[in-house]
């Protein structure tokens, strides 16, 4: 008895937890956590361990390869490219952070009520997410900026405000398929009410796609964020992201090549991170892959 | 020498999870004019094995390990794709199980028809379109369509799934092949159309003495329609022999265990009926859908509506096992639905105990849901993919109150011991089951929350024979033990006979004859029920062979 009463307690494991004994056995996906959390860190530390100020110049030394003082160079204003890799970091991962979760919790839900009440509820949330994706996005967020000021999470939120409308169209479609399941006309008949059956019954079976998309929204988050900057919607040099630091690179690249390589090699790296995490969070929350 | 001689096949699937040997060590022959029936369980190999003739096998992971398939000489297993193609347009043709996805839907059926003749790789038999087009409407005539050149340019959707399986034939035999591979060819039909394509089968096979490989699970089925017959199991051949030798002579301890599982005969179990106390009363019932589909041209576009339960009052006494039998599309399913309030009721009234359930809101409905359970009949949909036996059970009892933090794992231990499956499983997900575990798991969902009623949509359909008895003795048992009502849904009557007390026949929406199970069989009332009892295939194949006969 006492043996399958342990068993039992074995047994209250739920999605998640299996999800993570998975995942700890992918080693790809388990190095792209490592990348990621390192890199998290290294930005939560950037204000102590960074080698220099981000916006201490040395105009007399100007753009300098790589070299014992300044490991990755110097920009043309002599300033160290990776102190302001470091600090790019803070606003990069913070936007692909906030303007995904915003996309993630918008679009997941939107799309989520859509494809399960259905019918003209449907009908009119999808007209909206169609008129949205008509806009042009720059106006609207050209036009939150001037409305609400000029804010960095006002921007973060602005930008997730604009990537929900595809995660919407990718879940609602799963979902209208899934409803029609009879897993979830069984929880019907259990007497569920609507709300447990999205939470329990439908989200978690969208999560693949969901998961897949997410992984490409954060560089596709990151690079718009870039744009805006560039257009001078986001942030203003001397602050600087990866994103702003690509785009200023690509302006000087025959003469100073490393102010392009080092920015996109972190952000290669992040996205690899990404991918690598994602493709294992995938495989490990579908309890159809096998255990080992 | 037989036209198609087939040794020591051996078939191996080469797996993440290790190998399978799905064909190990098949013979058979099969000759011109004669029907070879392979029977068995799914798994057991016999799909894998005409499919490797064909070359149809996906490789990999399929491997064929060993053996020969002589056709007329010539080794199917070794020769080359041009020669496999020419053999599969001019010699050897097949039918699939579903005609519903076996014929391309934006392609019209005349010109699906045709592709086989014109486009022979074989050139000088290939003909012209004007030829290959009179060809085909003599054929679909032959088959039976009606109206053969009205219906050449008609798409597959227009057609019924007996009439598509008439068009799957007819192009199976457009090039006059000398081999014919049916894979389950009726097991998707309704039982009166089913008697009518083994009826065709068996006179074009007549008519052109081709041989006929069959593959099916329904022993019934094979009993009117086989000359020969194997019988496979995890990839062997169990037993071979002439048609009577298997059903009348039985050798083998598996082929005995197929033909015992058959339900046959009436209810075992003492009926447990209440008179005068009726558990569910449904009024006039009306549940109608709204068809969107294009109206005909000339119609005047206005709201036009599927009936798919038009006015059905009925009564289900406490203790009832109420059978309630139909074909597909007889509005069965929507009407069981609709007394559980899943489906949107147009008209008429559904009491339970009383209590007119139809008129509560979906919030005063909850505490009924508790009340009356439903068990659904594919169960591999049913479950919740992503959620661990344990979850499922423990959701309705968690969700419902009935039970607590500390007693819900003693509880769900019962449920498990309940329907028969061992406790340690409870950590696995639903994949990890075979169909007969997966659906005792929805029966224990079913019947956590301790119901009164429980409505089974054909519970049973979806699995094999051997499993489908386990699982019915499984639903009497808890019938009997939790003191349950039942209303049993299905389209095989056999089923409906071993369980039920009564049984209610349903055609297009209404209710066509209600009767006690016994009298009904013996003395059916409307031609409606007459025809769907005389459809019945039975185990027998002197009598099969005769309304075979009688029917072509």
């Amino acid at each position: 008895m006492d043996a399958s009463i342990e068993k039992i307690d074995e047994a209250g494991s739920s999605l998640w937890q299996d999800a993570w004994v998975k995942l700890r056995k992918n080693r790809l996906a388990i190095c792209g956590l490592v990348v990621l959390l390192l890199l998290g860190l290294v930005s939560l530390l950037t204000p102590w361990i960074a080698p220099y100020g981000y916006e201490e110049q040395n105009l007399i030394l100007g753009a300098s390869p790589p070299s014992a003082e300044h490991w990755l160079g110097t920009d043309i204003f002599g300033r160290d490219m990776l102190t302001r890799i470091m600090y790019g970091g803070r606003v990069s991962l913070t936007v692909g952070l906030i303007a995904t979760a915003v996309a993630l919790m918008i679009g997941v839900l939107w799309g989520a009520t859509a494809g399960f009440v259905g019918g003209r509820v449907d009908a009119v949330m999808m007209r909206l997410v169609d008129i949205l994706y008509a806009l042009p996005f720059m106006i609207f967020i050209v036009l939150l900026m001037v409305v609400f000021g000029r804010n960095i999470f006002l921007l973060f939120f602005a930008i997730g405000a604009v990537e929900w409308l595809t995660m919407a169209r990718i879940v609602r479609g799963q979902v209208m398929t899934l409803r029609k399941q009879e897993f979830v006309e069984a929880a019907y008949s259990l007497g569920l009410s609507q709300w447990t059956i999205i939470r329990r019954h439908i989200i978690p079976n969208t999560l693949g796609p969901v998961i897949v998309y997410t992984t490409l929204t954060i560089p596709s988050v990151m690079l718009l964020e870039a744009f805006l900057s560039f257009l001078g919607l986001g942030i203003q040099p001397p602050q600087s992201s990866w994103g702003l630091l690509i785009s200023y690179g690509v302006e000087t690249m025959e003469e100073f090549p490393w102010l392009l390589i080092f920015p996109g090699l972190t952000l290669s790296i992040t996205l690899f991170a990404l991918n690598f995490l994602g493709d294992g969070l995938r495989d490990a929350l579908d309890p159809r892959t096998s255990k080992d | 020498m037989a036209l198609l001689e087939v040794n020591g096949l051996k078939v191996h699937f080469h797996t993440r999870d290790g190998l399978v040997k799905a064909v190990d060590d098949v013979s058979f022959s099969v000759d011109c004019g004669e029907t070879l029936a392979i029977v068995g369980e799914s798994g057991s190999g016999k799909s894998v094995t005409c499919y490797s003739l064909l070359d149809l096998l996906p490789k990999p992971p399929a491997k064929i390990e060993g053996g020969s398939a002589l056709f007329d000489g010539v080794d199917l297993l070794t020769c080359d794709s041009t020669q496999m193609r020419s053999f599969r347009s001019n010699d050897i043709a097949m039918i699939f199980q579903d005609p519903m996805t076996s014929l391309n839907p934006f392609i019209t059926i005349g010109e699906q028809l045709i592709e086989p003749l014109i486009y022979n790789p074989d050139k000088s038999r290939a003909q012209t379109r004007s030829a290959a087009r009179l060809r085909a409407i003599e054929l679909l005539d032959e088959v039976g369509i009606i109206d053969p050149e009205k219906r050449f340019d008609c798409y597959p959707h227009e057609f019924s799934g007996g009439m598509r399986q008439r068009v799957m034939i007819a192009m199976a035999l457009i090039n006059e092949p000398r081999l014919l591979i049916c894979d389950e060819p009726t097991t998707a039909l309704d039982v009166t159309i089913q008697a009518q394509i083994l009826a065709l089968i068996k006179k074009l096979q007549q008519k052109r003495n081709v041989a006929v490989i069959f593959i099916s699970h329904d022993l019934g089925v094979v009993a009117g329609i086989a000359d020969n017959v194997i019988v496979m199991c995890e990839g062997t051949v169990r037993e071979t022999g002439d048609t009577e030798a298997i059903f009348y002579r039985t050798q083998n301890d598996y082929t005995k265990k197929l033909l015992a599982a058959i339900p046959e005969g009436a209810k075992v179990m003492p009926s447990r009926v209440q008179q005068d106390s009726p558990m569910i009363e449904v009024k006039n019932l009306k549940t109608y859908f709204r068809d969107y589909s294009k109206p005909l041209a000339g119609a005047r576009s206005e709201k036009r509506y599927i009936k798919a339960v038009d006015d059905v009052s009925l009564h289900i006494q406490r203790g009832e096992i109420l059978g309630l039998v139909g074909e597909s599309g007889s509005g069965k399913s929507t009407l069981g639905r609709s007394i559980l309030q899943l489906a949107p009721i147009t008209e008429g009234s559904v009491h339970f105990s009383g209590t007119e359930i139809s008129a509560l809101s979906r919030h005063q409905l909850i505490p009924w849901r508790r009340k009356m359970q439903m068990i659904f009949q594919d169960p591999y949909a049913s479950l919740n993919p992503r959620m661990t036996v344990y979850e499922t059970l423990a959701e309705p009892l968690l969700y419902h109150g009935l039970a607590n933090a500390k007693t819900i794992n003693h509880q769900v231990q019962l449920l498990m011991d309940d329907v028969g499956l061992a406790r340690a499983n409870l950590r696995k997900y639903p994949h990890e089951f075979s169909g007969g575990q997966r659906q005792r798991i929805a029966i224990g969902r079913a019947i956590a929350t301790k119901p009164e009623l429980i409505i089974a949509d054909e519970p049973v359909s979806a699995l094999d024979v051997t499993i489908q008895a386990q699982v019915l003795d499984l639903i009497l048992d808890l019938v009997e033990r939790h003191n349950l009502t039942m209303l049993f849904i299905s389209h095989d009557l056999s089923v409906v006979r071993y369980i039920s007390d009564r049984v209610i026949v349903m055609n297009k929406g209404v209710i066509i004859e209600t009767g006690e199970t016994e009298a009904l069989w013996a003395s059916p009332q409307q031609p409606y029920t007459q025809q769907l009892l005389e459809a019945i295939p039975l185990a027998d194949p002197k009598s099969e062979r005769a309304r075979l006969a009688s029917a072509s």
